[in-house]
């Protein structure tokens, strides 16, 4: 019986169809305290002075915290491995407030009515500071984001805090000038993505209360349980082991809970109160409060010959990550580490920049990850060389692209935070992405552009992609499998399933592997104490790292059942076989449902539980080509999709349904932030889209069409012949559809979105009109 | 103050605060199948039929109920059942935070509309928002429940 390649229904997909508590707020307990924030209403500022005193007497309030209140301890925010590669530039409160919306105090109260009255008798003083506003001029701006002593990096990144630089880094392989300078032709563009942000629909949700023993239980919306534990501990001064983190079902993350939010002014609560507590963040706050993709500006240069073969590229990077650097490294080194290795025959590659801290709300890890910002400027670069160069804009992708057997050495040099790992691609199906890719979009009869109606012209356009499948060296996940009687199985694993699927495609793997029915694998997962560890549900690595432990795991059992099942057959175990059904001697065999019956209640009694681990030591990327449609209103310069297809190398799809959604998803993201998404900001630093009126998600009527195939593909080194699938869907549509909108009306966006005003302007200076 | 009002066909009287929304009280008396994802009447999430029609109820006051009929997902299991199933079967049931209001917007699109298009249901269910899916596996299986319902 094959599990492994099935389109098994999702399998807490009906029960959350129907309504059934699951989420964080649901499952709070009735009587915990609202814990709320007061909130900045300045982009930078010091707390002169403080006043609780009313708040403190009011009715309902049990607890008023202020930076004075909490321990004087740096941490990151970032959910990532430890030490974290961000720098540790935050508290649960600070004397400082660096956006608007940053924390200034916080209640914990009866009501919601009690904790907003409390916040409105909070009393502060603020000395209001001139803030940062333009990333481009932070760097030795006279402003300071982070002047206390405290803050620091945990390893060298190129931490400057007195320069508000976060991070910097730079790589280089061969000379890149010397190259440009023999080459044929050179271009060089500039290009900006913009700030964009998760709007995962469940907002930030965590709970906490003291159990029995006095430890403190979190639920919370999260994407890293133990990353959260971790922090957590650190931040709140309290021991590791005092914590326990569980996910129950999420609304979603995308990346925004790969950060830490409501979890440490929760906890503190819980602590001083002995209450238990809750934050639930209103959409205001997720907008105001939580976290951004990093905007950039990217400065690109590429050399090639004029048959198109490319010599040299260079990626110079300026990343704004607002007010802290959560993620601020990771983000920026992956714009190139998970692109320029697409196009690995040039001679000479270079990268480098920084990540400057402003008073922009903060970046965070954002689907994509860096790399989606890196894609629209390369994929949007190479379109303009094949358009200089006269040549098909495919044609000089499949000139220069990475091909099975061959490497790059920028997989060697650029890790997330740390030097990477050599690895030659083994799966890369690009050109049956680009033929069957450019077979459904109708690209021979469409491109460059055709004229619909009176001012309607649609254009084609497309981009590659890679990514990435798990951090090598450093992420580990783990599995537990438990027997039960009549021959069911627990799967107990670490890993975080944010709606995606994830507890199915793993509980997929372990049937297969033990030869079982899916439906005999009972999943419980996300729970630091009852679930060993796994780093969490980021970096595309959940299939690909959490899969092998899945396996190891199941390997073991299948190990254990046959050891036992030949002491029950009184054979040799080298003789007998399992086959998901029974275990099999030369002269008998037993079933599952009565060997694992027997073991609980009546023969050579025993619990048949064993945990597998895997590190993940390769990160094969999937690959994808996406090839937009568009209809461009010249008279308006509105920007309509028509259609999106996209043909992916995902490897061998555990589940072939959860993983094409898994593209459609990322397109829809990765076409809003072509077209609609932007975090856009008033001259004082107050946030002009803080409501989901005023930032633009795409709707189903924005999406009429999205067609996704996944070619045939099998990674040797994944699990099953599986890599990622999570981030690479949201690659390609900032790159595709500018170069759509480019085919068809001959105007180049480099600046992100592409708004019908940014349109209109470019056409009417390309009319003479501007 | 009291009010009287028929929630998912069964009576119900209930204690209410002035200006609490009928989303909040439908959480308060642990009907958790209702959530809050926008505050502003913007996401759906929230969906409810109210005699019904689909309203969002974080922009309901709860007092306006009284007199009225109250339906959520709990009030139709086996339509939620069915869609659910083949949300799942199309892998489009995702995070799920948005699927009971989804389902809601789907009863009230079924009563008011015979065999929608495409582009119908787009319309019909364009303010029903899923950061998850990209709505067009959303669309597969409600294009399936459709034909088996007819």
């Amino acid at each position: 019986m094959s599990e492994v390649g099935r389109s098994l229904p999702k399998i807490d997909g009906v029960g959350l169809v129907m309504g059934r508590p699951a989420y964080t707020d649901d499952l709070a307990p009735r009587d915990a305290l609202i814990v709320k924030a007061l909130r900045s209403p300045h982009a930078f500022a010091r707390i002169v002075s403080i006043d609780t005193t009313a708040a403190e007497a009011m009715p309902g309030v049990h607890c008023v915290l202020t930076w004075r209140d909490v321990p004087r301890v740096a941490i990151t925010r970032a959910g990532q491995g430890h030490p974290e590669p961000s720098p540790r530039d935050r508290f649960i409160l600070d004397e400082y407030v660096r956006h608007v919306g940053d924390e200034a105090a916080a209640v914990a109260a009866a009501t919601v009515a009690e904790a907003d009255a409390a916040l409105a008798a909070i009393v502060v003083e603020y000395e209001v500071l001139e803030p940062v506003l333009d990333f481009e001029t932070a760097e030795g701006h006279a402003s300071i984001l982070h002047p206390e002593p405290e803050a620091h990096e945990n390893f060298p990144i190129g931490f400057d805090p007195a320069r508000n630089v976060a991070s910097a880094y730079a790589m280089k392989v061969e000379d890149v000038d010397a190259v440009a300078e023999g080459a044929e032709v050179v271009l060089r563009r500039t290009y900006y993505t913009q700030a964009q942000q998760h709007v995962a629909l469940e907002p930030m949700a965590c709970t906490t209360w003291l159990d029995v023993h006095g430890r403190l239980n979190v639920i919370s919306s999260t994407q890293t349980p133990w990353h959260v534990r971790r922090i957590m501990a650190r931040a709140l001064d309290i021991q590791v082991k005092d914590i326990r983190v569980n996910k129950p079902r999420i609304g979603g993350g995308f990346g925004g809970k790969q950060m830490i939010h409501g979890e440490l002014l929760c906890g503190l609560s819980t602590l001083r109160t002995g209450r238990p507590t809750k934050m639930i963040y209103s959409r205001h706050e997720v907008f105001e409060a939580t976290n951004t993709r990093h905007p950039m500006r990217l400065d690109m240069t590429v050399a090639a010959d004029r048959d198109g073969r490319l010599r040299a590229i260079d990626m110079r990077i300026l990343s704004d990550t607002g007010a802290y650097g959560e993620h601020a490294l990771t983000v920026f080194m992956i714009a190139g580490a998970k692109t320029l290795p697409l196009y690995n025959k040039v001679d000479a590659v270079r990268f480098g920049g920084k990540t400057v801290y402003s008073n922009h709300l903060p970046g965070g890890a954002f689907r994509g990850y860096g790399a989606i910002q890196g894609n629209f400027a390369l994929e949007s670069i190479l379109a303009e060389l094949a358009h200089e160069l006269d040549l098909d804009p495919i044609a000089l992708r499949e000139m220069n692209m990475i091909a099975e057997g061959e490497t790059s050495p920028i997989f060697a040099i650029m890790g997330e935070g740390t030097e990477g790992r050599a690895q030659t691609v083994d799966s890369c199906k690009l050109p049956e992405c680009i033929r069957r890719g450019r077979e459904m979009i109708g690209w021979d009869d469409k491109y460059p552009r055709r004229e619909v109606g009176p001012d309607k012209v649609r254009g084609v356009g497309m981009a590659l992609a890679m990514q990435g499948s798990g951090i090598p060296g450093i992420d580990m996940a783990s599995a537990t499998l438990k027997l039960n009687d009549f021959g069911s199985f627990n799967l107990l694993i670490g890993a975080t399933d944010l709606g995606t699927g994830s507890d199915t495609i793993l509980a997929q793997i372990a049937a297969d592997d033990l030869g079982v029915s899916t439906d005999q694998i009972i999943v419980y997962s996300s729970d630091t104490d009852r679930t060993p560890f796994d780093t969490g549900a980021y970096a595309s690595s959940t299939t690909y790292v959490s899969g092998h432990a899945v396996r190891d795991a199941a390997a073991r059992m299948k190990a254990a059942l046959i050891v036992e099942g030949a002491l029950s057959l009184g054979c040799d175990p080298a003789a007998a076989t399992f086959d998901g059904v029974e275990v099999k001697g030369p002269d008998g065999s037993i079933s599952l449902e009565d060997l694992s019956t027997h073991l609980l209640y009546s023969e050579h009694q025993k619990q048949l539980c064993v945990t597998g681990s895997h590190l993940c030591e390769k990160s094969p990327p999937p690959y994808m080509a996406g090839f937009a449609e568009v209809e461009v209103d010249t008279a308006t310069g509105l920007v309509e999709l028509i259609d999106y297809v996209a043909i992916v190398d995902c490897g061998q799809a555990i589940n072939p349904n959860l993983a094409k959604v898994q593209v459609e998803g990322g397109l829809a993201q990765g076409v809003g932030m072509a077209l609609t998404e932007e975090v856009r900001y008033g001259k004082r630093g107050h946030l002009r889209t803080n409501t989901m009126m005023t930032y633009k998600i795409p709707s189903r009527e924005d999406l009429p069409s999205l067609r996704v195939e996944l070619v045939d593909s099998h990674e040797p080194s994944g699990p099953h012949g599986a890599k990622s699938v999570g981030e690479i869907g949201i690659d390609t549509p900032p790159a595709a559809i500018a170069n759509a909108v480019f085919n068809a009306v001959g105007v180049r966006l480099r600046d992100l979105p592409i708004t019908p005003e940014k349109v209109l302007a470019a056409l009417d200076a390309a009319r003479g009109e501007g | 103050m009291t009010i009287h009002f028929e929630l998912n066909g069964r009576k119900a009287t209930w204690e209410v605060e002035p200006g609490e929304t009928l989303l909040d009280a439908l959480r308060r008396h642990e009907i958790t199948s209702v959530k809050n994802g926008c505050d502003t009447a913007s996401c759906s999430t929230c969906t409810v039929l109210l005699d019904g029609k689909p309203v969002p109820s974080c922009a309901v006051p709860v007092c306006r109920v009284d007199g009225h009929a109250v339906m959520t997902v709990e009030g139709v299991p086996e339509t939620a059942r069915r869609l659910g199933e083949l949300l799942a079967a199309e892998g489009a049931d995702q995070c799920g935070f948005c699927s009971p209001g989804l389902v809601m917007s789907v009863v009230a699109m079924t009563d008011e509309m015979d065999d929608p298009s495409d582009a119908e249901i787009n319309a019909y269910l364009s303010g029903n928002m899923c950061r998850c899916s990209g709505y067009v596996s959303q669309t597969r299986a409600i294009r399936k429940y459709l034909e088996v319902k007819s």
